[in-house]
């Protein structure tokens, strides 16, 4: 088994590509935390800590469920909103929930607003400006998601999630797979659950804006 | 209608950005009657471009968007230069191609989408610069016309390459001096409108974008001659203002100044036989249409 694990950054200007390290992806019914596969039980666990220490905790939903292109996506949505509902109820003072979107994948050239969305070419800016130090992907084609996560592990020190709808993402330090509306929900159920049994990271200095 | 498809999902909708919201909202999609009239009211563009000021193409580029009959279901095929630029902010489904493969990948497009969607009109639209379309692009450009395609090519010709810092295009005036091209033009500049009517396309406009409502005429006889009957081609003068030296607020006059009588862009038009069958057709249609339309707003 590969010995090399899947870390908050910021690891280089250009890391290298989980996958080119030797980390596979989970299967079906599994997840990975830092690479290393492990019960999808375990893995909401550790994502609901994630999301209760971070001071900053953020949801970033893309184009699969923001455009209601079917009935599934309008439901994903709706799931979603939940979790986000449901960690502003469980965090404590001082922290601050997000919920930012990821509208579609265009450059945005001249500039990109990091106060209202992140963009797969430059998310570090959106997770600079706002501070984010713990993040999810849900609803972000594959490959503009693993761009986003490999330019985040590159250049910040934010701790990255995935719920992914097919098979994981190896450049995330922590992946679902199959994601679905029944595991988002479980999710927020985890969250709930957690509420009051994690200390979050208020006074740490270590935040999203690493540079 | 893929107009369906353009929703915001309910439960996430105030977080969308107000770019995407006035989209749904206000793009002109389903809207029979669309035209350059709409711009300001309805969006067209997704994002603001990232064009220089003034620059003639960003017109362009408004009133085609604007005026497209059926923008929901359109496809748009651009290529290297100034316009990709604009594509990434262009509310309409789009592709960017290899340099000069345009014409290629939107002959594949065309019929793959006539395949998958056979019961609805999809129009492939192809918008590159004269260097994707004349220089890199020719083979592909005229065997898509040889093969009868049914797509609209459409040529921002601004006679250089102005992405790069101006080299010489084979749309160039004859002796012309560009900044990367200090010798001048040594030869005539290529009469691709002459040689698209040869090759078979059945609808050939040259002309600037001086004219807004010039422009919603061709691009709305292009595409719809293209979807019946075969290949259009229109060359639209887009002059790059910062390679001939001007201002930002010169770009029109040139256009005026190159569109006289006795000048290479003095509108040229041709129409194969068929395609004019088909534009009165669709012209009486059109009046039918408005009268029906005149008389229940009567009856209101």
């Amino acid at each position: 088994m590969s010995q090399y694990r899947v870390l908050p950054g910021p690891e280089h200007f250009l890391p290298p590509a989980a996958a080119s390290m030797g980390i596979r992806l989970p299967n079906p019914g599994e997840a990975h935390i830092n690479g290393v596969i492990t019960s999808e039980e375990k893995a909401y666990e550790e994502a609901a800590k994630q999301f209760l220490m971070a001071k900053v905790p953020t949801l970033f939903p893309g184009p699969l469920v923001l455009w209601a292109w079917n009935e599934k996506a309008a439901k994903k949505a709706t799931a979603i909103r939940h979790l986000y509902d449901t960690l502003k109820e469980c965090v404590q003072p001082g922290q601050k929930p997000m919920l930012i979107p990821m509208p579609d994948y265009r450059p945005k050239y001249p500039k990109i607003n990091p106060e209202v969305e992140i963009n797969p070419n430059h998310p570090n800016l959106t997770i600079w400006h706002n501070k984010i130090d713990c993040c999810m992907f849900i609803g972000v084609h594959c490959h503009q998601a693993n761009l986003s996560l490999k330019i985040i592990r590159g250049g910040t020190s934010c701790y990255t999630i995935a719920m992914c709808a097919q098979a994981g993402h190896e450049d995330a330090m922590l992946s679902f797979r199959d994601a679905s509306v029944e595991k988002i929900m479980t999710l927020a159920e985890w969250v709930r659950k957690l509420k009051g049994t994690v200390q979050p990271r208020l006074t740490s200095a270590k935040s999203g804006a690493s540079n | 209608m893929s107009k369906e498809k353009i929703k915001i999902s309910e439960a996430l909708y105030d977080i969308m950005p107000s770019d995407y919201q006035d989209l749904v909202k206000s793009a002109t999609y389903g809207k029979e009657d669309r035209g350059w009239k709409d711009i300001g009211n309805n969006k067209e563009l997704i994002e603001q471009h990232s064009l220089c000021a003034g620059c003639p193409e960003s017109m362009a580029f408004r009133y085609i968007l604007a005026s497209l009959p059926n923008p929901e279901d359109t496809v748009m095929v651009g290529s290297t230069g100034c316009t990709s630029l604009v594509f990434p902010m262009v509310a309409v489904h789009n592709i960017h191609s290899l340099f000069g493969n345009q014409n290629a990948i939107a002959s594949g497009l065309k019929r793959a989408l006539s395949v998958r969607f056979p019961d609805r009109t999809k129009d492939v639209v192809v918008l590159a610069g004269d260097g994707a379309t004349v220089d890199i692009g020719l083979d592909m450009t005229l065997q898509a016309w040889f093969r009868q395609e049914k797509f609209t090519t459409i040529c921002f010709d601004n006679e250089l390459y102005a992405n790069t810092g101006g080299q010489e295009s084979g749309l160039m005036q004859k002796g012309f001096v560009a900044k990367m091209a200090p010798v001048g033009k040594l030869f005539d500049k290529v009469r691709l409108p002459e040689i698209a009517r040869e090759s078979g396309c059945h609808y050939v406009v040259n002309c600037t974008v001086s004219k807004p409502s010039l422009v919603e005429k061709v691009i709305r006889n292009a595409v719809h001659i293209a979807r019946e009957i075969g290949p259009t081609y229109l060359q639209l003068y887009t002059p790059c203002i910062l390679e001939i030296g001007k201002n930002s607020m010169e770009g029109l006059q040139e256009m005026r100044d190159s569109e006289k009588p006795t000048e290479r862009f003095a509108y040229k038009e041709y129409v194969s036989e068929p395609a004019k069958q088909l534009l009165a057709e669709l012209a009486a249609k059109d009046k039918e249409r408005k009268a029906a339309a005149k008389q229940l707003a009567g009856k209101a």
